[in-house]
């Protein structure tokens, strides 16, 4: 089979894969007089046409698997067509790309073709020309295949700048439902190895200066999300525990798109709920960032997140007693904490501020969204008078311009008589509130 | 200031890094800050005298030894990048904001509010962005062994890119050529520069070169999930003025080869917002 063809299904195949990162590690040009570096910032070097970027070269060594995974393309019982890459055809691939500039590095994952060591150890082959004959140091993603032996896993992390393992479902549950062949532990014993791996590699890269590095960019994960009636607060929980217990750098979303007509799953013509993922990152931004946990966002009565507002907006919301934060005196942490202020932005505030007061005009000049901000900050100067802190009168104006459309009715006709008052969200949407603790 | 003397008065220089510090020497000298500052490609625009300030190595060696001690390491680069960008009257506000900084010090940067200072990291923000933003979209053609490629930046990006590029392709031989700066940055052989190019001449692409566009178009068109297809997110990221010099944004006539004629409405509508077909196909396709 010709390469461009096995391009077009290797990728077709890998697209529903979403870690498509470049970043954390950085690495200068080497010594081995190779090919490539690595940003620690990461590059994009393109942008689908769903405005995803493209970084690394996204393929699958082989989409034959022995597995039948109800959710996935590649399942046994799908009929699509299937091709296999041959290791050193996928290194001058990568290679030619690489020195063109499309591309920022690699990303492999595969089917799972005979068995999960057999698929390994091909994955560790191509990596292996790669970075020992053509000395390629750009950057490598690899995808641990669940089941193969640790030795392949350590081998394969020794080799690639980022290690992922999919966890696939939120709960065990769905996964022994969905994915029979796959079991919790069965994930979980590779992605505690690989976080061993690292820590016990930083150790011994302070006692000895050139042990070979394990994995630097760190681990990620990925999982479907709206696949099963899992509840956001059920994800959040999982994804905090990922964080602190396996140390992950990332916990990646993925909406999920129907690919079959199994009467588990959604049906087909079932819209991927976007929306949803997209509350869920900014959840994720929350924990990584802003210093939340997943306690303050949901809990246990109020399990998903608020459709029409972002969780910071519906966190401040509900703790209005905190509000207003004065932006010349409090403490990094809580500005962090106002709708409309991100890292920059509150780095720029704690920084300006020790060189004069400041003035609420001078907060637009440091990057702070002052629709959302106006309602929760006081700062010096005449100005005119903070708008009222109300729940109602907040939330009105907090509620984005394009998720209002959603839930209000369009275009209505005007009546001379008084009509009753429109309401502004639907009673299931009130629900989602967290309520005053 | 003596009676007679106009209330303000432009500055003319020579364009380059060091006749503008002989204009912030001359500022302190004459105890003025100029309206304007032209460089001498530009167009005078007012009718206002201008002072001509000869570069005096002198004077700007002089300015040169007291800038690090006295604003600091971080101020010294904003103002050099500021000097990249396209910022409009960017002279003046370099001006505004050295003379800040020498008053200041180091502390100035965390004058974020003063307008000389907001005004300078905004644009050097622009630059930093644009420059990052081409550290991927630069896209290289390969032929007779050494690399080419065509960019078209507001701010001059190349002072930011070499450092990138030299070491990511440093066993290579290349050529960017900044096409609204008229300048080329070459590297071989370990050594890069900055050239003054008034034209350049794309060389042909050869078959091989023509094999990996090929592939490379059949990557990006597979790659796209057609259920979350979103045209204005990919436009936020992506800019449409830097579609001209990308090959997956271009149509080629290879493409249509494998865009089956009897597709669905659907599938060509998406074909065709992701590039594959151009927007009205069926005057162009025989």
């Amino acid at each position: 089979m010709q390469t461009l063809k096995k391009l077009k299904i290797l990728s077709d195949s890998a697209k529903y894969d979403v870690a498509c990162t470049s970043s954390g590690v950085d690495r200068g040009a080497s010594e081995n007089g190779g090919m490539g570096n690595a940003m620690a910032s990461g590059i994009c070097h393109s942008f689908s046409a769903d405005g995803r970027c493209i970084s690394l070269l996204k393929v699958l060594m082989t989409n034959s698997c022995v597995y039948d995974c109800k959710y996935c393309v590649n399942r046994r019982s799908n009929d699509v067509p299937r091709a296999t890459f041959q290791p050193r055809e996928l290194a001058d691939l990568a290679m030619n790309f690489y020195r063109r500039n499309y591309i920022e590095g690699l990303f492999l994952s595969s089917g799972i073709l005979k068995n999960p060591d057999y698929t390994c150890e091909r994955m560790i082959e191509v990596l292996r020309i790669l970075r020992e004959e053509y000395h390629f140091n750009g950057y490598i993603h690899a995808k641990a295949i669940p089941g193969a032996d640790s030795l392949l896993v350590g081998r394969l992390g020794a080799l690639a700048d980022r290690m992922s393992v999919n966890i696939e479902m939120p709960s065990q549950k769905s996964l022994a439902l969905l994915a029979p062949d796959k079991s919790k532990t069965n994930i979980l014993k590779p992605m505690g190895f690989i976080t061993g791996k690292i820590k016990e590699n930083a150790t011994e890269l302070v006692r000895y200066r050139h042990t070979p590095k394990f994995a630097p960019a760190g681990q990620s994960t990925q999982m479907i999300i709206g696949a099963t009636p899992d509840s956001d607060f059920q994800i959040l929980k999982l994804t905090e525990a990922l964080y602190q217990r396996y140390e992950l750098k990332r916990v990646f979303f993925s909406a999920y798109i129907p690919v079959s007509n199994d009467p588990l799953l959604p049906a087909l013509t079932v819209k991927p709920p976007l929306l949803r993922e997209h509350r869920l990152y900014q959840a994720d931004w929350l924990l990584r960032f802003y210093g939340f946990a997943a306690d303050e966002l949901l809990d246990e009565t109020h399990q998903s997140f608020h459709p029409m507002l972002d969780p910071k907006c519906n966190w401040a919301l509900n703790h209005l007693e905190l509000f207003p934060v004065d932006v010349n005196r409090a403490p990094y942490e809580m500005i962090l904490r106002v709708p409309g202020i991100g890292v920059k932005s509150a780095r720029r505030i704690t920084a300006a501020r020790r060189s004069g007061t400041l003035r609420t005009d001078d907060l637009k000049k440091l990057g702070v969204v002052m629709k959302r901000a106006r309602y929760f900050v006081t700062a010096a100067g005449r100005g005119e008078r903070p708008p009222a802190l109300t729940r109602d009168a907040v939330l009105r104006a907090l509620v984005s311009d394009s998720c209002r459309e959603l839930y209000e009715p369009q275009g209505e006709q005007l009546s001379l008589f008084p009509a009753p008052k429109p309401q502004l969200w639907g009673e299931e949407a009130m629900q989602c509130l967290p309520g005053p603790r | 200031m003596s009676a007679g003397t106009p209330l303000t008065r432009d500055y003319r220089y020579d364009g380059s890094w060091d006749g503008l510090l002989c204009c912030l020497f001359e500022t302190y000298e004459r105890r003025e800050l100029p309206q304007a500052v032209y460089s001498h490609e530009d167009v005078q625009q007012t009718l206002y005298p201008a002072v001509e300030i000869v570069t005096d190595p002198n004077k700007a060696g002089r300015v040169k030894h007291a800038m690090l001690p006295k604003i600091g390491p971080s101020a010294k680069e904003l103002a050099e990048h500021a000097f990249l960008t396209c910022l409009p009257q960017k002279e003046v506000w370099i001006l505004r904001f050295l003379r800040l900084a020498f008053r200041h010090g180091p502390p100035v940067m965390n004058m974020l509010t003063q307008p000389a200072v907001h005004t300078l990291n905004k644009a050097v923000l622009h630059l930093q962005h644009e420059s990052h933003q081409y550290q991927g979209f630069v896209r290289f053609s390969v032929s007779q062994g050494a690399l080419w490629s065509v960019i078209e930046p507001k701010n001059q990006v190349l002072p930011l890119l070499a450092p990138h590029f030299c070491q990511r392709f440093c066993n290579e031989a290349f050529l960017i050529y900044d096409k609204t700066h008229d300048q080329a940055l070459v590297y071989q052989n370990g050594r890069h520069e900055i050239l003054p190019l008034l034209a350049f001449e794309p060389p042909e692409p050869d078959e091989t070169e023509l094999r990996y566009r090929k592939l490379w178009h059949t990557f990006y068109d597979a790659i796209g999930i057609r259920d979350r297809e979103n045209l204005r997110l990919r436009m936020t990221h992506m800019q449409k003025r830097y579609w001209k010099h990308l090959t997956e944004m271009q149509y080629n006539p290879f493409r249509s080869g494998h865009a089956e004629p009897e597709q669905s409405g659907e599938a060509q509508n998406f074909a065709r917002s992701s590039g594959v077909l151009p927007s009205d196909s069926g005057s162009i396709m025989p």
